[in-house]
């Protein structure tokens, strides 16, 4: 099944990954073709079949709602790309 | 002494132990060594050499105290996707080309706590996703045995550094064949363990519900060593088993006597290289020759839709994963605009690989609204069945062996232009990720000099089982001997 250009556009949009026209038309080939293979799926009855999310069949791993120390914020603020104080410099959310 | 750096952990450790060597001496001779080949392989990203030394010197104060531990005073190098505390740790993207983790990942402390030394971080496909180590976003890695030729991925460098002798063993990581894969490819030692054995705790995510961490060594005896330390639980990793370590040196036996060997015939895919097929046929009749009882009538029909299910699930799990990285808290950041969209846009447009972006738009479409159900959720429900499979499978056998992949190294270059080629490279590993199980790839022979490897599946957190037939054909055998011609 072939991608359109803005279905490609729609994808890059709600993962908020910036695409150039180059890459927006190289994408729109090669995941059409992905897709196709994945068709073959279809060939398998999953009624009643439960997803598994993952293999090991833990559930509800909780802890102690115990405070423990946490980094230190030096450390935390070290790789930011901006910052002010002790926080992380962002831009406006809100216009 | 010469040649240190050739030493398997067992015999450095013995050295060690008899204090015939140092712990500095060793890393040393290691470092040495790396130095001198690596600019041929280029299988590290980074070295460190003064914290290596540095950790070489508490080891020998360590082992002087009395007390020495497997893995004390031994050099190893890590893939550059599992956090070390102040080591730069880029996940070989130019998105966190900077990045130094302010933690050490948990398998980085348990290594530290027993005196492990480590030179440094290895180079990989960007973000774990590739099989040729050529995603990296700062330069290739090459095959020791054919230096035109890929070392395999995504831990091409981990498997490079112990084919070359830069270290004595790596660490590497596993989606969907990143440990087996270019352990295959560079005849050494490569096991992905049982998914929730090995905490994933610091490892950068690619897949959640599929990614392990594991070693990659010499000889299946050091494999054992490396695991006991990595393995097991871990609080910090809500998917880490509880399951109690064996001490898996344990299943160092030769005898495999009336072992159930079943043998898929799907893995024989069409297009396996004659090669290939020789030398796996060569190898499983030197485990019936062992003893072993083997079924080559084993069929799992469901292996051609392991490509599939993977392909959907990973890159989903992964468009998840990586959707942090938007230049907000670390990494690369685009600075050339006041608009908070288009900051985040540009710094992932920028900062990440075609690889990478291939895959985030393949998982963002499969878990997008009006797809998920045809995509995602029909992926995980065809998972269901595979694991079924398998476990139908696991009633009569007690373990499954297969080749590690349908060919030898191809070269560099042979398989960028199309993706489904290079995603082809896998279909002896994915499925087995999917299921969640234990896998080894061990050295099976070589073909004009390029490596094969053997791959054994065993049963989930019977770890055990699939290293008692490693060790038994690597010592009915003489393949991990062989050294590189570098």
């Amino acid at each position: 099944m072939k991608l359109s250009r803005k279905e490609v556009q729609h994808i890059a949009l709600l993962a908020r990954l910036g695409l150039s026209e180059a890459e927006i038309e190289k994408f729109r080939i090669q995941l059409s073709d992905i897709l196709e293979n994945f068709e073959i799926l279809k060939q398998l009855d999953t009624t009643d079949v439960p997803p598994t999310a993952q293999s090991i069949a833990l559930q509800n791993v909780l802890r102690p709602d115990e405070a423990k120390s946490s980094y230190p914020i030096q450390d935390i603020l070290a790789n930011a790309p901006r910052r002010e104080g002790n926080s992380f410099k962002v831009r406006a959310v809100l216009e | 002494m010469n040649d240190l750096h050739q030493l398997t952990i067992s015999q450095a450790h013995q050295l060690l132990k008899e204090r015939k060597i140092s712990a500095v001496e060793l890393t040393k001779a290691s470092l040495a060594h790396l130095a001198k080949v690596e600019n041929k392989v280029r299988a590290c990203i980074h070295i460190c050499e003064d914290i290596a030394l540095d950790q070489a010197k508490e080891a020998d104060k360590a082992i002087g105290g009395g007390k020495i531990k497997p893995l004390a005073g031994i050099p190893a190098l890590i893939k550059d996707v599992i956090c070390t505390r102040g080591i730069k740790t880029t996940c070989s993207s130019k998105i966190l080309e900077n990045f130094v983790p302010p933690y050490d990942a948990t398998v980085t402390e348990k290594l530290k706590a027993t005196n492990a030394i480590i030179l440094g971080k290895t180079n990989m496909d960007e973000f774990a996703m590739g099989s040729s180590t050529e995603n990296s976003a700062f330069f290739s890695t090459r095959n020791p045995w054919d230096l035109d030729r890929v070392p395999g991925g995504s831990s091409g460098g981990s498997a490079v550094a112990v084919a070359a002798d830069e270290a004595i063993y790596a660490l590497g990581s596993d989606t969907g064949g990143s440990i087996r894969q270019p352990a295959g490819f560079c005849s050494v030692v490569g096991l992905k363990p049982t998914y929730g054995r090995v905490s994933r705790y610091g490892l950068v995510a690619f897949a959640s519900s599929l990614d392990q961490i594991g070693p990659i060594t010499k000889d299946v005896a050091d494999c054992a060593l490396v695991l006991n330390v990595i393995a097991g639980h871990d609080p910090q990793d809500s998917t880490s088993s509880p399951n109690p370590v064996p001490d898996y040196t344990k299943s160092l036996k030769a005898d495999i006597k009336n072992l159930r060997i079943g043998i898929p015939k799907e893995y024989f895919v069409e297009g396996m290289q004659p090669e290939v097929r020789d030398s796996i046929e060569a190898a499983i009749k030197k485990l019936q020759e062992l003893g072993a009882k083997v079924d080559r009538e084993v069929s799992l029909p469901l292996t051609k839709y392991a490509l599939a299910v993977y392909y959907i699930i990973a890159p989903s799990e992964a468009s998840a994963n990586l959707a942090r990285y938007d230049g907000v808290k670390y990494g690369f950041s685009y600075r050339d605009t006041t608009n908070m969209w288009e900051a985040m846009e540009k710094t992932k447009q920028f900062g990440f690989g075609a690889e990478v972006k291939r895959r985030i738009m393949l998982g963002t479409y499969a878990l997008s609204a009006g797809y998920y159900d045809a995509y995602y959720l029909k992926a995980q429900k065809v998972r269901t069945l595979i694991i079924r499979e398998f476990k139908d499978a696991f009633k009569k056998y007690d373990v499954l062996v297969t080749p590690t992949s349908p060919t030898v190294p191809f070269k560099l270059g042979e398989k960028l232009d199309d993706p489904i080629q290079m995603y082809l490279s896998d279909v002896c590993t994915l499925p087995i990720n999917i299921a969640g199980l234990p896998a080894i790839s061990i050295p099976a022979g070589f073909a004009g000099g390029l490596p094969i490897g053997l791959q054994i599946i065993g049963k989930p957190f019977d770890e055990e089982t699939m290293l008692h037939i490693a060790f038994a054909y690597e010592q009915a055998t003489d393949w991990h001997k062989r050294k590189p011609p570098i």
